[in-house]
């Protein structure tokens, strides 16, 4: 294919995936605004004027970043891990398959896709923050490319899931025994300062405490963690699973007898 | 002399648990053939045109789309290359437009050949009206138009189609055949079509290959093919009843009901002799019809023989017959 064609290929795969996640927007873009919301008023609002300040910052801004984060983190990962196993198990997949579009350009439709959706709904949590806070954001350049960088990493690892899945529970099984336990270790509620040295130790292998807190930085101008390093390791996962993610389309894994 | 529209030599699949689909077959088909794929259920004409696709790996051997050899460059390879598959495998959620745009992206289309390019396809095929309902509210039969629809978006040259009339009522089967057989003419789309009726094989192709058990059994003409039919039957309606079966020199006569009989031709017979005999016992024929298409009938007569070593097991004839009386 010649390069207007790889264009034309593209963007027709990042058309039908967001066309797929705004027509079906009650179940993608709706449920995870209404459920930030309580997380703002209940954590944010009713707790949060109890807990006090965070490293000199109201609870509530402090808790904002993080929960922006998780929107983006669980929509991007579940959005594509739905998407392709829907594909697989209609067989539609085998409609890209049958094409001469390279491996490449259908996990980068993908993974695109995923991407608009967790930064979609990451934007709508944004605006309902408003309603609860004043949000500046300190590095708009830091914010952005971490927060885009995220919802990538967590794309290609929806896209990966969904090429080992066999039936639609396997593609539940990572968001809800790996991903949330994570995320909430991750520093979205509490600063790791808080926790016991041992405990601390034991969050910094946590990924998600780097992104969680790379994207305050950007937002609050606070972390718990060095964020250059936060940025490279998110740098290093993104190449290491779009690689993986690659191979595995190129070898038929899961879609291919 | 033309590069062959696909050309296998020593095609090989063994499955992950052992299973040898195919044992390393050879197979061409001509530019512009009209070109049948027949076999019973298991016998490896979807594992041999899912390799083709690029929907299963193969394990040896060659395949080259006119010339290409797909090792080599599959993806110049699939320009080449439209698939209406067996089952349904477009988004049932999808707007039937939506799902032909979608794929001529695929192939890198610009949006302003496609869209007359669908206009035009989906009013060939009558889903026109139908274009911006989802596909889940299709009928079966629009189902597969559809599928034949999103196949030729991209003007291919060589169309694959695996059952594609399953499941379709006669009527719009007719008109389906109607359809392929003008992009054959017409556009000179080369095709390969796998089918249980075997009446539609009769009717569209000009060349056969019987694959059995992984091996290709038969690759001839149909026209050549059916010489090899040893015995016609004809069903005959009779004017009057009969009480026993009328004896009639050269001939095998079966006894159906009181109204019909059954009429074993042989090759070379005389039917004008089996009505004169007929006529001379005093039973009046009204109207004849042959029992099975002559296809099938060849499939019963090549299995029949014994020991036919290339031919069709008796469980995998049934099978074929079952499908064909389903019809």
């Amino acid at each position: 294919m010649n390069t207007r064609q790889l264009l034309i290929s593209l963007w027709t795969m990042v058309v039908k995936e967001v066309r797929r996640f705004v027509r079906i927007w009650p179940q993608t873009l709706v449920p995870p605004s209404i459920t930030m919301t309580m997380y703002f008023i209940i954590f944010g609002n009713l707790i949060g004027s109890r807990v006090g300040e965070m490293h000199g910052i109201s609870y509530m801004s402090y808790i904002v970043p993080g929960l922006i984060m998780m929107s983006v983190i669980t929509n991007s990962y579940s959005n594509v891990a739905s998407s392709f196993f829907s594909n697989k198990f209609q067989r539609s997949v085998e409609e890209m398959m049958v094409s001469p579009m390279p491996n490449w350009v259908i996990l980068a439709g993908f993974v695109i896709g995923g991407a608009a959706r967790g930064l979609g709904v990451g934007l709508i949590v944004t605006l309902v923050s408003l309603f609860f806070t004043d949000l500046s954001i300190h590095h708009p350049l830091m914010t952005l490319a971490v927060v885009v960088m995220t919802a990538l990493l967590f794309s290609i690892g929806g896209f990966v899931n969904a090429l080992l899945a066999k039936k639609f529970d396997d593609i539940s099984i990572v968001p809800i025994f790996v991903l949330t336990p994570l995320t909430y270790l991750g520093g979205v509620f509490y600063s790791i300062d808080l926790l016991p040295d041992f405990w601390q130790s034991v969050s910094m292998v946590n990924p998600i405490l780097y992104m969680v807190n790379a994207f305050r930085y950007g937002i609050l101008g606070i972390s718990d963690i060095p964020v250059a390093g936060a940025l490279i390791a998110i740098a290093a996962f993104i190449l290491a699973f779009w690689f993986l993610a690659l191979w595995m389309l190129n070898h038929g894994k899961g879609i291919r007898t | 002399m033309a590069e062959p529209a696909l050309s296998i030599r020593g095609l090989t699949k063994v499955y992950g648990n052992g299973f040898e689909a195919l044992k390393g077959i050879d197979l061409d088909v001509a530019q512009g053939d009209f070109f049948a794929l027949l076999g019973p259920n298991g016998a490896g004409k979807s594992t041999t045109l899912g390799i083709v696709c690029s929907l299963v790996q193969k394990t040896a051997g060659q395949v080259k789309i006119f010339g290409i050899d797909i090792d080599q460059d599959f993806a110049r390879a699939k320009y080449h290359l439209g698939v209406v598959p067996q089952e349904f495998n477009f988004s049932q959620f999808e707007k039937v437009e939506d799902i032909i745009l979608t794929q001529a992206g695929y192939y890198g289309m610009p949006m302003k050949e496609a869209k007359p390019r669908c206009e035009r396809l989906l009013k060939d095929l009558g889903l026109w009206d139908k274009r911006s309902g989802a596909a889940r509210m299709l009928s079966g039969g629009m189902k597969r138009r559809l599928m034949i629809a999103r196949a030729l978006i991209h003007r291919p040259r060589l169309l694959i189609l695996d059952e594609p009339t399953a499941g379709v009522d006669i009527e719009l089967r007719r008109s389906m055949w109607e359809y392929m057989r003008r992009i054959n003419q017409e556009e000179g789309t080369s095709i390969i079509l796998t089918t249980h009726y075997l009446e539609e094989a009769e009717s569209l192709c000009r060349n056969i290959a019987i694959i059995n058990r992984g091996e290709i059994v038969k690759n001839t003409s149909i026209r050549e093919l059916l010489t090899e039919l040893d015995t016609e039957t004809f069903l005959l309606d009779l004017a009057e009843p009969v009480d026993a079966v009328p004896q009639v020199e050269g001939f095998e006569v079966e006894h159906i009901d009181a109204r019909q009989l059954a009429l074993s031709v042989r090759k070379g017979s005389d039917l004008n002799d089996a009505f004169r005999q007929l006529s001379e016992r005093g039973v009046r024929v009204v109207s004849m019809r042959n029992r099975a298409n002559r296809l099938e009938e060849l499939f019963v007569s090549m299995t029949s023989q014994p020991n036919a070593a290339k031919g069709i097991d008796s469980a995998s004839r049934e099978s074929i017959q079952v499908k064909e009386t389903a019809s």
